[in-house]
């Protein structure tokens, strides 16, 4: 391996550490929730980090219908498929919080059900991914990918004319978070984004070599006059 | 008027749907450079409502289809209590998700036999009167189905409207756009995977989650009469006129991917 990934998984793991210290002690424990608020560190950064990654999918997804290059198809599959991830990370920390404060695994509040509805749409991005066949899958995906997108405001705004339950969101809420916590909550947010790029980079450069050896082997196959 | 297109002729289906697009293929070299746009829409819509009323395929499924789960879903709960009139707006809804799902699927299935669908990408015809021809045949199709369906709902659930009851056709044309804009698309996108039938509601319903609740809330409030559906049925407007956007704007591209 480079010397430059090294590196950068290095400083990902070392976030990762100082993250995970600034969360489970730096950060003063919670006066009501106790010590079972610390999964809102890794939390709420999983859920940022999956909604940028959904973002740039977006972006990238126009930019393939744009100029139909390989380059935008494979961060679009890339950013996907690892905010797929990122929203299981959230989906899943989520009810391990919910029980012990709520008492409850799961509610169909307004937040929730957004994500998960939200995650949904990623999902069958994925699984159209899987199964279309040949080479018009980059172009069906970017217009899934558009209509998802397209689809978001309406799931926000039905679900939460629905009904909502999920404690105020900490950011542009007036929530009164310590600054400790504050501090916890950024840096791991920093650390999960940093992850999330090593992920997407690694993933990316897959995409790119199984594209690679995919158009040499049918490059092969056509000059051999034989199929593989 | 499909009464009268009846009587005209008695060619089996397949050559029917061939003739067609020979037509829409022959019509830009007889009338100049671009075939006049409401002018395929119409004859592509006219040739699927004939097909339909010859064959009866769509209908005939979805009927039945929507019939099954009215029958299914009255074994989960009582259908006759007061809280019949609180779940209806969900349960009809479903039935209709269901059973349009059913024709959704087949509205391009045809076009691939003869490579029709072939023969409408070469030709000057645009791509997005194809796109509206179908989509406004499927909103017929089911449209049919909701008036069919209504009064055995009515009937077999005991219904009765407490609120505005003037709203119900307005959410249901706005719904059944809602459902049947985005399916026609997805539908043309699932056409080019391994096993199309799974892919069209996997694809179909997280898009339409938004539209769905709409529709199923606003019938809720109209049939207990409880609150204003007025936010319900501006999202369900302000949903049609986003999605039919998209679709327009995305269709010729997903016509012609190779």
């Amino acid at each position: 391996m480079k010397t430059p990934v090294l590196i950068a998984i290095a400083v990902v793991v070392a976030l990762l550490a100082f993250g995970l210290y600034q969360g489970l002690v730096v950060a003063p424990t919670e006066q009501t929730m106790g010590d079972v608020q610390r999964i809102f560190y890794y939390h709420v950064p999983s859920a940022w980090t999956c909604f940028i990654l959904f973002f740039i999918n977006f972006v990238a997804s126009i930019w393939y219908l744009f100029t139909r290059t390989s380059k935008s198809d494979a961060i679009a599959v890339t950013t996907a498929e690892v905010g797929v991830v990122f929203w299981s990370v959230v989906i899943i920390t989520g009810p391990l919080w919910a029980r012990p404060v709520w008492g409850i695994w799961w509610t169909w509040d307004a937040r929730l059900t957004s994500t998960l509805v939200l995650g949904l749409i990623y999902v069958s991005y994925l699984i159209l991914r899987r199964f279309s066949t040949g080479g018009q899958t980059p172009v069906l995906a970017a217009a899934l990918a558009v209509f998802g997108f397209a689809d978001v405001p309406f799931v926000y705004l039905s679900i939460w004319y629905f009904r909502t339950q999920h404690p105020q969101p900490v950011i542009g809420g007036g929530g009164s978070l310590h600054p400790a916590m504050w501090h916890a909550l950024l840096y791991n947010w920093l650390a999960f984004s940093a992850f999330a790029a090593l992920l997407c980079w690694f993933r990316y450069q897959l995409e790119r070599k199984q594209r690679d050896v995919e158009e040499t082997l049918a490059l092969e196959s056509l000059l051999e006059g034989s199929p593989r | 008027m499909r009464a009268g297109s009846v009587k005209d002729g008695s060619m089996s289906t397949a050559p029917t749907a061939t003739t067609a697009a020979m037509e829409m293929r022959r019509a830009p070299a007889t009338e100049k450079a671009i075939a006049p746009a409401p002018k395929v829409l119409f004859a592509t819509l006219m040739k699927d409502l004939r097909l339909e009323w010859r064959s009866k395929d769509a209908i005939n499924s979805m009927v039945f289809f929507a019939l099954l789960v009215v029958v299914v879903f009255s074994f989960s709960f009582d259908p006759t209590g007061d809280d019949a009139r609180r779940i209806a707006g969900g349960l009809i809804w479903v039935a209709f998700l269901f059973a349009a799902v059913v024709a959704l699927g087949q509205t391009w299935a045809r076009e691939i036999r003869n490579q029709v669908l072939d023969a409408y990408r070469v030709s000057t015809a645009p791509a997005n009167d194809l796109f509206l021809a179908k989509a406004l045949g499927n909103f017929l199709f089911v449209t049919v189905l909701e008036v069919v369906m209504t009064p055995l709902f009515v009937v077999f659930y005991n219904l009765r409207v407490i609120g505005p009851a003037y709203l119900l056709p307005v959410i249901a044309v706005l719904g059944t756009w809602a459902l049947v804009v985005n399916g026609t698309f997805f539908a043309a996108i699932s056409l080019r995977t391994r096993s199309r039938e799974v892919m069209l509601p996997l694809i179909l319903f997280p898009i339409s989650i938004p539209a769905l609740l709409g529709m199923v809330e606003a019938t809720k409030i109209v049939l207990t009469g409880e609150s204003s559906a007025k936010f319900w049925i501006v999202l369900l407007a302000v949903y049609d006129l986003v999605f039919t956007t998209v679709c327009l704007t995305l269709f010729e591209t997903v016509l012609d991917a190779e």
